[in-house]
C-alpha cells in the first residue's frame, strides 16, 4: 500500500518530529507532497512552517520519524545525491559582495561537479538556461549588492533552477518584495511548474496568494497539520479563526475565482463601495 | 575615476586571473631578491649572487646566508600562510574583520610562549616554536568546540564570539603574567611583537612541513569554500557536506595560522588585509582569492620587513609592529574608495 502512494508523492513523511535546540517544533507529522504540484505551507509566525521545509530539505536531521524522497527515505542518501533531486533557497539568503548573478546562478552546478571536474557543456546550458527563463541574462555580469530585491530573489531562484532538479522548495520567496514583484516571482514559479512539472514546495505568509498559485494548501498549527487540501477545502473562515485566531470572510477571487480572504479588524467604517 | 561601476571579474576568466598570478609571482621574486639585498648593511647583487654559488666566507657573504635569507625566506612563507589562513577565517566565518586572531589562535599560542617562558625558563626561539604550535592548536580547538555548544550549531556568529570570549580570556592571562613577571617580559617582549629577523633556517625547516600541508588543504578546498560564503543553508542544499568542509579549513588555519605564529610570533594585519586587497582584484572566487592571497601577503611582509629595517638605521623595528604602521592608512584608504564606489 505504502508503495503505491509512494509514486505519486515527491515527498513523504512518516511519523516526523522536527526540534530546534531540544524544543520540538513539528510533532510526529504524516505528509505527503504531490508529485509535479504546487504545494503551499501556511500558517502564522513560529508555527514550524520554515522548520518543516528545512526538515524535507534535509538541513535538519529528523529527532524521529522520516522523510522520503520518492521511494528513498533521505536519511540514506547522500546530501549530493538529494541535491540533484531537490533544490531549495532559504529565506533572505546574502551572497557575498560583489558576485555577478551569473557566478551565483553557476553555484547552481555544484552537485553536478566533482573535485577535479572542471565546467561542462551540460553546466553551460543549465546556466544560461536558468538565466534566460528568470530573465536575468542582461544583469549576469552585475554585482548582486547592485540589484532590485525583486531581481535579487530571481538571481537565487536561477541558482536553484541551474542545479536541475525536479523538486523546489522555497522560504518565503515572495519576502521584502513589493506587490508587482512578489506576482513577477509567484508567475514565475507557476510558469516552471506548468512548463516543466516541477514539483515546488513554498511558504508564504499571503492567504489570498496561496490559494491562486497552490494546487494544495497545507495549513499548519503549532507544529501540526491543522488541515490540509485544494485551497477552497482548507481556506474556510473556520480555519482562519483556529489557525490564525483572526475573523475574517472568505470570498471568490473576483479574478481568478480561488478563495480570497478579507479580515475583519475591529475598524470598520462603511464607506460607499467604489465603482 | 571613471562613473562608470567597476566590472568583478567572472568566476570563469581563468587566463588573465593566471597571468596576474604568474605576474604576482615575479613581484614576489624582485622583493625577495630586495629583502635579501637590502638593509643597513648594503650589499651588492652580484655579492648575494657569488653568497650562493661561489661562498668564499666574506663578512658580506656571511651576512646574506646567515642573517638576510633566514630572514626572508621566514618573512615569505609566514606573509603568505597568515594571508591565507585570513582569507579562509574571513570566508568561514563570514565576517569580513576576521583574522587568525580572531579564533584565538595568536592569544593561544602567546599564553603558550609566555606561560613556558614564566614556569619552565624557556628561552630558545626553537622551544617557542613548539609551545606556539600547541597553544594555537589548543585554541582553535577550543574555540570551536566553545562555538558549537552555542545556540544553532557552528554557526559564524558562534564562531566569531567563542573566539573573542577566549581571546579576553587568555590574553588577560597572558597580561597578568607579563605584569608579575619582569623577567618573563623581557625575555618575551619582542617574540610578542611579532619579527622574522634571527630565525634560523633549521627553526623554518623544523615548522615548514606545517605550512606545506596547511596551504595544501587550502588551495585543495578553495572551491568549497566559495560555496560556503554563499552561507551554510545554501551550501548544504547544493550537497555540500559544510561539517567537513569546516573541519578541513580548521585543520588548514591551525596550520598556517599556529605554525607562522611559531616562527615570527603574532604577525597582525596581513591576515585582515591581503584577503581585501586581493579580492578587490580577483572577486569572490576563493579558488583565485587563495594563491593571490598567499602571494600578495608573502611579498607585503617581504617590504614591510624592509622598512623594518631601514626607517630608523641603524636600529631596527620589529615587523609585526611597522605592518600595522603601513597596512593602516592603505587599509582606510582602500575601504573608502571601495565605499564610494
Amino acid at each position: 500500500m505504502i508503495n503505491d502512494t509512494f509514486a505519486s508523492y515527491a515527498l513523504t513523511t512518516r511519523k516526523l518530529t522536527l526540534a530546534y535546540e531540544g524544543k520540538v517544533v513539528i510533532d510526529s507529522l504524516d505528509l505527503a507532497i504531490p508529485t509535479g504540484k504546487i504545494t503551499v505551507l501556511v500558517g502564522p509566525n513560529g508555527c514550524g512552517k520554515s522548520t518543516l521545509l528545512k526538515g524535507l530539505g534535509r538541513l535538519l536531521k529528523p529527532k524521529h520519524g522520516v522523510v522520503y524522497l520518492g521511494c528513498d527515505s533521505i536519511a540514506k542518501l547522500s546530501t549530493k545525491a538529494i541535491a540533484k533531486r531537490l533544490g531549495l533557497l532559504p529565506q533572505g539568503p546574502t551572497a557575498p559582495e560583489g558576485l555577478t548573478v551569473r557566478d551565483l546562478v553557476a553555484q547552481g552546478r555544484y552537485p553536478h561537479q566533482g573535485w577535479l571536474q572542471q565546467w561542462s557543456k551540460e553546466d553551460e546550458k543549465q546556466v544560461n538556461w536558468a538565466l534566460s527563463i528568470t530573465q536575468m541574462q542582461e544583469f549576469a555580469h552585475c554585482a548582486l549588492d547592485n540589484l532590485s530585491g525583486g531581481q535579487r530573489q530571481r538571481a537565487w531562484i536561477a541558482m536553484t533552477l541551474a542545479q536541475d532538479t525536479d523538486i523546489l522548495l522555497l522560504d518565503e520567496p515572495t519576502t521584502y518584495l513589493d506587490l508587482a514583484h512578489q506576482m513577477e516571482v509567484l508567475d514565475l514559479l507557476y510558469d516552471l511548474n506548468q512548463e516543466q512539472s516541477r514539483t515546488i514546495v513554498m511558504v508564504l505568509h499571503d492567504l489570498n496568494q496561496a490559494c491562486r498559485y497552490g494546487d494544495y494548501l497545507v495549513a499548519l498549527k503549532d507544529g501540526i497539520v491543522y488541515k490540509q487540501g485544494y485551497p477552497n477545502q482548507v481556506m474556510t473562515e473556520t480555519m482562519v479563526q483556529d489557525v490564525f485566531g483572526l475573523e475574517s470572510q472568505i470570498v471568490s477571487d473576483p479574478v481568478a475565482g480561488t478563495p480570497l480572504c478579507i479580515p475583519i479588524g475591529r475598524k470598520i467604517s462603511i464607506k460607499a463601495p467604489i465603482r | 575615476m571613471s562613473t562608470i561601476s567597476r566590472q568583478r571579474p567572472s568566476l570563469r576568466s581563468t587566463i588573465p586571473l593566471g597571468l596576474g598570478l604568474i605576474l604576482g609571482l615575479g613581484l614576489l621574486l624582485v622583493c625577495f631578491m630586495a629583502s635579501v639585498g637590502l638593509g643597513v648593511a648594503d650589499i651588492s647583487l652580484k655579492t648575494v649572487y657569488e653568497a650562493l654559488t661561489a661562498f668564499d666566507g666574506s663578512t658580506d657573504q656571511l651576512i646574506i646566508r646567515t642573517v638576510r635569507i633566514p630572514r626572508s625566506i621566514t618573512a615569505l612563507l609566514v606573509g603568505g600562510a597568515v594571508a591565507v589562513a585570513g582569507a579562509m577565517m574571513q570566508g568561514l566565518t563570514r565576517n569580513p574583520l576576521a583574522d587568525p586572531g580572531i579564533l584565538g589562535i595568536n592569544a593561544g599560542a602567546a599564553l603558550a610562549v609566555v606561560g613556558s617562558v614564566f614556569w619552565l625558563g624557556t628561552t630558545s626561539l626553537s622551544i617557542y616554536a613548539g609551545f606556539a604550535l600547541l597553544g594555537a592548536a589548543i585554541a582553535a580547538i577550543t574555540v570551536y568546540a566553545l562555538g558549537s555548544l552555542g545556540r544553532g550549531g557552528l554557526t559564524p556568529l558562534n564562531l566569531t564570539i567563542a573566539g573573542a570570549a577566549f581571546t579576553a580570556l587568555v590574553s588577560s592571562i597572558t597580561t597578568g603574567v607579563l605584569i608579575l613577571s619582569q623577567r618573563t617580559l623581557e625575555e618575551i617582549r619582542f617574540w610578542l611583537a611579532g619579527s622574522v629577523a634571527g630565525r634560523d633556517l633549521d627553526l623554518v625547516v623544523q615548522v615548514l612541513p606545517y605550512l606545506v600541508v596547511g596551504m595544501v588543504i587550502a588551495l585543495a578546498i578553495g572551491k568549497q569554500l566559495t560555496t560556503l560564503s554563499l552561507g551554510e543553508d545554501i551550501a548544504q542544499g547544493l550537497g555540500q557536506n559544510t561539517a567537513w568542509i569546516k573541519v578541513a579549513a580548521a585543520v588548514s588555519i591551525i596550520l598556517l595560522a599556529g605554525g607562522s605564529v611559531a616562527i615570527a610570533g603574532p604577525i597582525s594585519f596581513i591576515g585582515l588585509i591581503v584577503p581585501h586587497i586581493v579580492r578587490f582584484w580577483v572577486g569572490v572566487d576563493y579558488r583565485w582569492i587563495l594563491p593571490y592571497a598567499a602571494i600578495a601577503g608573502a611579498t607585503l611582509l617581504l617590504v614591510a620587513d624592509i622598512g623594518a629595517r631601514l626607517i630608523i638605521q641603524p636600529q631596527e623595528l620589529p615587523v609585526g609592529l611597522v605592518m600595522p604602521l603601513l597596512g593602516a592608512p592603505f587599509f582606510i584608504y582602500l575601504t573608502r574608495w571601495q565605499v564610494r564606489r
